[in-house]
């Protein structure tokens, strides 16, 4: 398996930084907006994208996280995570713009489900899309992101990992490919 | 993948305590999903179930149904009253017949014990036992147990007692099995002639006296006089029962301690328990029924995972 930093530490930090002053672009002070992490790697980004949000703005955002593993479309298909993470969404979401936030957008599917079980908690205004690493080439469904913190052209055969400080000890994005695939 | 040990839920006594400690992880989050204001998942969309009872019940029945409907499952129900039982058929082909018409899942309420295992061992349908006569009431000591652990936070090393007529009850049994696969202390507690002869070799504590029972529990779990399945006189006369083994206000508050009382329901109000400890803050009765519901969508999505497409 040959590895490949895609990220690293500065250029992961400063993509962050990139991300956020994007989302004061568009949010101004984000009274009627709430930013949603996807249950499970999607709340690492939340994390790190409500702290520096909140420091550049002064005051705190509204946030919640979302699991979607009752609305995925491949339950009794495949060996998929049957035990749910946590969902935490204590307000309504009717009429304010949401973002929802994930670490890779690769095929669609989970942004699908996370579409279809933010529905539970209200219609909002408008739902937009944080992405930190974009998979552009291998996508199932129609679904595009907003916001995108790094655009990776890969092969299906290859992995990408993005990896978290609070997690795994540093900040950086790798792409895996095997061996024979060169 | 982490999932259930079992492919069908006949009884606590195939469960392995990482299964419950499975199913009671997936109701944590069950129960937040009946507090939404869309109380309702997809995730069944394609599956079927049938409830099959035939023996009656209301809250079991709609707790089961309640759950079905919100994980989107079809959902057909079957009383035996009024149905081809009557006539003669037998259960399995009762059962195939469901079955033909493509039916996922069955949950089943009989009055004979053995009941889900047999129908589970010959129909080509996930089986859940939703009461086989005084055998086992799986999700009943299921909520339970998940009802202590929310309550206390967790249902190992604490004291449970069982109090009533132990020998008709199927929910006693399960439950015992359950306190005991999370390492809870089991103690029954009533008259002699409602004690099962052998219950000692399942590792519980037998005491007739009441008193002494709540002094040493920190749950009590009050059950109700099964006449219905009663077929010659076990104690004298209610009233007596009630004197003897009955719950009230006087007693609950002459305990050195506070504990938890519990009820599987039906309530007797003023047989096993009184209208003030029923309704007293230290009654979570109907915490029990709300977890009924997360429960078993716990248990039946957990095993439509296993429903072969």
């Amino acid at each position: 398996m040959k590895t490949q930093v895609i990220l690293n530490e500065r250029q992961f930090d400063l993509t962050l930084q990139r991300l956020c002053r994007q989302l004061i672009e568009n949010h101004n002070d984000f009274s009627d907006t709430i930013l949603i992490g996807l249950q499970p790697r999607g709340l690492s980004v939340l994390n790190r994208i409500k702290t520096l949000t909140e420091s550049i703005l002064g005051h705190p955002i509204q946030c919640g996280s979302l699991d979607i593993t009752f609305h995925r479309d491949d339950f009794r298909r495949r060996a998929t995570p049957l035990i749910p993470s946590v969902t935490n969404i204590d307000f309504s979401l009717e009429n304010k713009n949401v973002v929802l936030l994930d670490d890779v957008l690769y095929t669609g599917r989970t942004i699908r489900a996370g579409l279809d079980a933010m529905l539970a908690y209200g219609r909002p205004n408008k739902v937009e899309l944080l992405t930190f690493i974009d998979r552009r080439f291998k996508r199932h469904l129609p679904i595009q992101a907003d916001y995108v913190g790094k655009t990776v052209d890969s092969l299906v055969s290859e992995r990408v990992s993005v990896e978290w400080k609070e997690i795994e000890g540093t900040d950086k994005v790798i792409l895996y490919t095997p061996e024979n695939d060169g | 993948m982490d999932n259930l040990s079992v492919e069908h839920l006949n009884g606590i006594e195939d469960l392995s305590p990482r299964d419950i400690q499975i199913i009671f992880e997936t109701a944590d989050r069950f129960k937040e999903v009946i507090n939404r204001p869309i109380k309702k998942v997809p995730s069944l969309r394609d599956i079927t179930i049938a409830n099959v009872f035939f023996e009656n019940s209301t809250r079991t029945k709609l707790s089961f149904e309640l759950a079905e409907k919100r994980l989107s499952a079809d959902v057909v129900n079957f009383s035996a009253g009024s149905s081809s039982v009557k006539k003669g058929e037998t259960l399995v082909d009762t059962v195939n017949n469901i079955l033909s018409m493509k039916v996922d899942m069955v949950v089943m309420r009989h009055p004979n014990p053995g009941a889900a295992k047999f129908l589970s061992e010959r129909v080509d349908a996930r089986v859940i036992n939703a009461g086989d006569g005084t055998h086992e009431h799986p999700t009943q000591a299921l909520l339970d147990s998940y009802s202590i652990r929310e309550k206390l936070g967790t249902v190992e090393g604490k004291k449970v007692v069982i109090v009533g007529d132990i020998l008709h009850s199927r929910v006693a049994l399960s439950n015992i099995y359950a306190l005991q696969k999370q390492g809870a202390e089991v103690m029954v507690c009533g008259p002699s002639t409602l004690i099962p002869k052998y219950i000692h070799e399942l590792g519980v504590k037998v005491e007739n006296n009441l008193k002494k029972a709540l002094e040493w529990c920190d749950v009590a779990n009050m059950l109700r006089i099964q006449l219905e399945r009663q077929d010659i006189q076990y104690f004298p006369s209610l009233r007596e029962y009630t004197m003897l083994y009955g719950l009230d206000k006087e007693l609950l508050n002459s305990l050195s301690k506070e504990i938890i009382v519990m009820h599987p329901g039906p309530i007797n109000r003023g047989v096993e328990i009184t209208s003030d400890v029923a309704d007293s803050k230290q009654s979570i009765i109907l915490n029990q029924v709300e977890n009924g519901v997360a429960i078993r969508m716990a248990v039946i999505y957990l095993l439509a995972a296993k429903v072969e497409r």
